[in-house]
Order: structure tokens, then sequence, then C-alpha cells
């Protein structure tokens, strides 16, 4: 395959899967928001999401104040922003326009139409009501993107490409949550929950669409270290890093038969799964988790690279 | 202007063999009915269109060739005494390319004058003397043809640089056999679908001689910006080969490579959809961004086959044109098969002197001008565009030839008033690989939809039909 169509699946994926972990951040800090906040923690929830967009240097040089209306803006629809959801979605219509033959009918329907439609929202104009409806459509669109990938394309290496690029997106997206949200789940023996806590934690599981799954997994109400457990440990969990990473290492290892020879990216993607492997909560909020996240990210940007440099280029 | 040749119905009314089962199915079916297949047929086109075939940004107003689906028919022997001339023709083309980038025997013959070579701008130097692989230059050719008579035939234009409109004949069948099985179970129809296996093997048969026994070929496009993006696409997806652009593309000591997932892996030939200007920044346009450095190193060294050669334009212009007959009879020593339709030189003071006297009843072209732009319909211009043609022949008159009105044939065709003659051509794509010629019968047939116009082309309103050659 060549390389440009290999790139151009994986920036596909990636670009539908980031429009969507967007559309669930600003879901989850809108909610958060709207709750009083209490007066002994001024946090802005809006620079929380910045940070988690990890796009708040480039905000700062287009807006004074980080608030409702200035971060919906630019994380949703700014030009200035290469990484808004609008941009996410043209840019993964571009993807697929240039690889139009290696997609199924269906993929590019859902391309397509989710292109179209989103000319529907001018991001000016929209009351609370359309925003609303607009974080809907464009998690619609994911799904129906990443629905008739799984549903219709063919088990090769423009799958795999396809697949790598949603789940290297993924585990970012998760990491980037707990690295900004971290401190409201380091275990405090002496503090008992109020019910602000409550909500940031039940926010942490609503950006990542697993408030319902948490009660499945722990059928308990929520505790902090569970929710770490869950996005980080769970393989249970689709979006937590150790899920991520199970199929990462699985892809790249289907890819490594696929062509008779296997590189840098197999081998970083086994490590970090056995890291994951042996890892346990305790331990990990022993040694840090701050610490923990901030060498994942590190460590999963590096195995962007290794697949881009390995296949990409 | 004499009466049009209407292919369906002779002079007395009466309905032409190759016709008859047509006609009585035209009478058959109602109006409506052949309205609303029209819309389906728009429907799917628009539909394949959207599914692959988006251009730019300016998507909402992409406009498709318009499809009239009452095909045109043509009979075995009709079709037999076409092939002929073509094959004939293209060997004459690939001739005289050989000859002039080579001894140049036709210009010591005095046959063509020195500066029809080497003053024509898509002469490429650069080819001078350098030889390529198995000597063909043109391995596709889209010739276009008009018909004036039973018998008459008349090559309008060769074209020998990159040639389009192939996906439109393949499309056109397919849909054709969607919305009207029934015309075709009571037809003996040549098929038209192997067009891409006699593509593909016309392909490899050209690969230099270094290349492995099951040669890799690839399909050079401009990228997603250029007009025919769709037909690269399409073919390169049916041909079952790589569309690569020329970023994908490598040259390392004089040996092509495409970056693939699994490394560079060699290319043998390069069925390239770029023009010559923009092959290789080294060597033609600094500027272009769409070559691929290094690559005309790589083709005169001889490691790689581009389909088609470079600087095949020096035969496709319309003043070399108004030599083919000699041109075939030189290189062939044959009598030329098909018509060429006579044409005034204007760049010669007698012919200039007679076309600036006859124009209102001539048409007339500029030299290196295509898809009918700056073209001058004598009968059908007013006296203010003939007046503005007349001093541009006096201005430059080597960039015009001249020629005499055709009355080109008509076919059925299904317009708003019903179903009425209108004026077509037929462009046959002609394959020329190192072991034979290949023509798939019939090509793609371009009608004038407007009442009484001559000019096909669909930047000026034409539109296409499916072309059928009775297999008996």
């Amino acid at each position: 395959m060549l390389s440009r169509t290999a790139s151009n699946l994986y920036w596909l994926s990636r670009n539908m899967e980031r429009a969507e972990c967007l559309a669930r951040i600003l879901d989850a800090t809108s909610r958060l928001t709207s709750l009083p906040q209490a007066e002994s923690e001024p946090t802005n929830e809006w620079e929380s999401a910045i940070a988690t967009a990890a796009c708040a240097q480039s905000f700062k040089v287009n807006y004074a104040e980080a608030n409702e209306q200035t971060v919906t803006e630019f994380l949703a629809f700014s030009p200035y922003n290469p990484a808004s959801i609008r941009n996410c979605l043209e840019t993964a219509r571009q993807n697929a326009r240039a690889v139009r033959t290696a997609l199924t009918v269906e993929m590019w329907d859902a391309i397509n139409g989710a292109w179209h439609e989103l000319k529907k929202f001018d991001g000016k104009r929209l009351s609370h009501d359309d925003f609303t409806r607009f974080l809907s459509f464009v998690k619609q669109a994911s799904l129906a993107y990443d629905g008739s990938a799984y549903r219709t394309m063919l088990r090769n290496d423009a799958y795999w490409f396809s697949r790598l690029g949603i789940l290297v997106e993924r585990a970012d997206a998760t990491a980037r949550i707990l690295d900004v949200k971290y401190h409201v789940l380091l275990p405090d023996e002496e503090r008992v929950g109020g019910p602000l806590d409550y909500f940031q934690w039940a926010s942490i599981l609503r950006s990542v669409s697993a408030l319902t799954s948490y009660y499945w997994v722990y059928q308990e109400s929520v505790k902090p270290w569970l929710v770490a457990d869950l996005l980080i440990l769970n393989r249970q969990m689709p979006r937590s890093l150790a899920s991520c990473y199970e199929n990462l290492s699985r892809y790249l290892d289907d890819l490594a038969q696929f062509y008779g020879r296997q590189g840098n990216s197999q081998r970083l993607a086994r490590a970090m799964l056995t890291k994951l492997s042996n890892a346990t909560m305790d331990d990990t909020f022993q040694s840090g988790l701050h610490e923990f996240i901030g060498t994942f990210i590190a460590d999963n940007n590096r195995l962007g690279s290794a697949i881009t440099e390995q296949y990409l280029t | 202007m004499t009466t049009a040749f209407d292919e369906m119905r002779a002079s007395d009314g009466s309905i032409r063999p190759a016709y008859a089962r047509l006609a009585e199915w035209l009478g058959r079916v109602p109006a409506d009915v052949l309205a609303y297949r029209r819309r389906e047929a728009e429907f799917i086109f628009r539909r394949m269109g959207i599914t692959f075939a988006v251009y730019g940004e300016a998507e909402a107003t992409e406009r498709l060739i318009p499809f009239d689906i009452i095909p045109r028919i043509l009979t075995a022997a009709e079709w037999t005494r076409l092939a002929k001339g073509l094959e004939q023709r293209v060997k004459a083309l690939n001739a005289y390319l050989y000859d002039i980038y080579g001894k140049r025997e036709i210009l010591r013959a005095g046959i063509v004058p020195d500066d029809l070579v080497f003053r024509n701008p898509a002469f490429r130097p650069e080819m001078n003397g350098k030889p390529v692989p198995h000597n063909i230059y043109v391995q596709i050719a889209g010739i276009d043809v008009v018909r004036t008579g039973a018998d008459t035939f008349y090559v309008l234009e060769d074209n020998t640089r990159v040639p389009s409109g192939v996906s439109y004949m393949l499309e056109n069948r397919e849909i054709m056999l969607r919305l009207f099985p029934e015309l075709f179970s009571g037809h003996r129809v040549a098929p038209v679908e192997n067009y891409t296996d006699e593509l593909l093997a016309t392909l490899k048969s050209v690969a230099p001689a270094s290349a492995p026994g099951d040669p890799t070929v690839v399909l050079l496009t401009p990228g997603i910006y250029n007009s025919a993006y769709f037909e690269h696409s399409f073919l390169a997806d049916k041909l079952g080969v790589e569309l690569v652009e020329g970023r994908d593309l490598l040259v390392k000591s004089n040996i092509v490579y495409m970056r693939t997932t699994e490394g560079p892996k060699r290319v043998d030939v390069i069925y390239r959809r770029i023009d010559d200007d923009f092959l290789d920044p080294l060597m033609f346009r600094p500027d272009s961004m769409l070559g691929v450095p290094g690559l005309m190193s790589a083709y005169l060294t001889g490691n790689v086959t581009l389909a088609n050669a470079v600087g095949t334009g020096a035969v496709d212009d319309k003043a070399v044109y108004s030599y083919m007959p000699e041109i075939v009879k030189f290189y062939l020593g044959e009598e030329p098969l098909l018509r060429n339709v006579p044409t005034w030189r204007c760049r010669e003071a007698d012919h200039l002197k007679e076309v600036l006297e006859r124009l209102p009843e001539l048409v007339v072209k500029e030299t290196h001008g295509s898809g009918g732009y700056g073209m001058l319909v004598g009968p059908m211009a007013d006296k203010k565009t003939i007046e503005t043609f007349r001093a541009k022949l006096k201005h430059a008159p080597a960039d015009f030839i001249a020629q005499p009105t055709l009355a080109l044939s008509t076919c059925p065709t299904f317009v708003e008033q019903g179903v009425a003659p209108r004026h077509v051509d037929l462009r046959p794509f002609v394959l020329y690989g190192r072991d034979r010629v290949r023509i798939v019968p019939g090509g793609l047939t371009r009608v004038a939809l407007r009442e009484g116009s001559l000019v096909v082309n669909s930047s000026q309103g034409g539109g296409t039909k499916d072309t059928w050659v009775l297999d008996r």
C-alpha cells in the first residue's frame, strides 16, 4: 500500500476521533459549569477544557479570557485552531477524498454526509440548544464513521491503519483528561467526597462516556481511585489506556505479520502494554499519578512518531 | 451545407437495418418512461459522481456531462473498416515520432517542412536521439472520428498526449446495462468492459527490458484538484494498480520507486496523466509541484517506461494533422484508410487568402487549441464574430487552420422535444503495445445536444452516448 494512502487512512481516523473527544470534553465542561461553584475552590472549568485539548498556547494568542463563549468558539469552530472540531471534520474529509477508492462506500457516505451537515452549523449564531445539537451531531458522525469502518472494511492493512489512528488519538485524549484532572482523583484518607467532588468525578467519566459503565463494572458509588482504575487499567473499558494499548499492540502485530517484518512501533507498543499490564493502581498512586500520566503521554507520542516513520512516509 | 447523414433513417425515411430493433423499441416505449429512465441515469451518475468524483470546494456547481440514453449503433462491417484505419493511423503517428526524434528522414525527404518540427512548442529537444522502450511513443491514443456518409469517416483530431474520456465509455455502458437490459437481449453488442484488461496488457508489454516478468505499473495523477481525477481513480481501481501522485515517487540511482508501507517499491511502467511540462522539475518546469525530480533521467536511462512517451504532442497539433495522409504514405507505403478533412494551413499565403475569402462557410481552429475553445464555426457565427476572426487570422496566421464545415452525421437523441436527430462524433481509444494493437469496439460518442449545433465538446454543451458495435 502507498504510504500516502496509509497516512490518509490513519489521519482520517485520528481526526474523526479527535472531533468526538472534543465534543465530549465540551459537553462535560458545559454540564459541570452549570452547577454552583464552591466558594473555596474557584476553578475555571473552561480553562481546564482548553488544557485538556492541549491548545492553551494558541488559545491565549487569540483570546484574553477562557469562558463558555470563547472556549466553545475556539474548540468547536475557530479557523485559527487547526484542531478545532470543524477543522478536524474538514481535514478528515480531505484525507478521505485523497484515498476515496481505499474507503468503502459506507465510510465515504458517513464522512461526506457529516461534512455537508457541518455547513448547517454557524458557530457565531448557535443558541445553547443548537450547540447541544451540534455536539450530538459530532458524536453521531464519529460513531457512523467508526461503525461503517468496522462493519464494511476488509481486514487488511487499510483497516489496521485506520484503527491505529483511532487508538493513538483515543489514548492521548483519555490521558489528557486524566492529566488535567488528576488532582481530584488523588486518594485523600481525610477527605470526604462532597457533592462538588462527586460532580467532578462524574464529569470525568462523562467526558469519556463511561458513567454508566462505571456502575456496571464496580457496582458502587463513584470513588476517585476507581475512576482512575477504570480509565487507566481496566481493559473492559474501551477508552482506557490499557484497552487502547491492547488493541494497538494487536493491530501492529497484525501488520507486522502481514508484511512479514516488525519494527520500532511494535516494540514500543508491546513495552507499553506490558507496563500497563503489570501496573496496579496502588503502585501508580504511590509513585505519582501525575508523573505516570505525563510519561504515558510522551510515550504515546513516541509511538505515533514510530508509526509515521515506519509506515507513513 | 448539405443535409447530414442520419445514422438511423435513410433518406427515403426507411430505418437502416442496424437500427431496426431500436427504432421499433423507441416507437413502443412512451416518452414519459424514457424521461423517467433518463432521470434515473442522472441520479446514478450523480451518485457515482458524489461517491467518487468530488472536486474542489465548488462541488455544488460540479457539472455532470449530460448522458443520452439512446445508444448509437455501428455495424460490425463499419467497425471493422474503421478499426483497420485506426490501427494504420496510430502506426503512422508512432513512426513519425520515432523519426523526428531520430533520423528525421521525413524532413530530408521534404514531406513536411522543418519548422513544423523545430518550431513546434510540443517538440521536446530533450528527446532527440534518445531511445524509448520498444520504440513506442503513443501507447494510448484517442482518435476523433466523424462520419458524413454511409462509408465516409474522417479523422478530425489525433489525441496523443493524455487523451481522456474512456471512463465515460465504460460508465455509459454500465448504466445502459442497468437501465435497459431488455434492449441488450435483443442485440448482440460487442463488450467494452475488457478495456482495462487490454490497457493493462498494453502497459505491461511496454515495460523496459530490464523489468521483471510481471512489471509494476502505476497511474500518475496530478491529484484531486485535476478535472479528470475521477477518471484517474476510476481507471487505477479497475486496473488494480496504485494511483500515485508525484510525491509518492522517488528516484534513486536512476531507478523509480514508490513509497509504500513496506518500504520503497520499484516501478517499471508509469501510465502518466500529467502533461510533459510538469513531469520533472529538474528538466521541465522548475515550479512543478506535481512531478518527480529525477524522473526524466531515469526515463532516458531506460529504467522506466512513460506511457505516453515524452514529446508526443509534436504529432497532435492541427498543422501536423494536415500532413497526415502524406505521413501515412511515407512510413507505411499504404494509402490512408481513413480520410483527413481537407485543411487550409493559414501559415501559407495562398491558403490564407482563400480562407479569408470563404470565412463564413469554414471552420477555423487554433493550431494548438483543444476542447472546442477558440474555434469559429462560420455558418453558425454572426458577422461580428467572423470579423473578429478575420483580424485574428491576419495577425497570427500560423496559429490557425481552416476546414470546410462538415455535415456530421446524426443519431436519434432524447431531447426536450422528444426523440430527434443530433450531430455526433466518436472517440475510439487505440492501445498500441509491443505485441499488438488493441481497440475495444466502440468508443466515446459525443453528441451536440443543441439543435443544429456541430460542437460536441462537453465544455460547449455536448453530451455522451453509449456506442454499440453489433457483433453481426
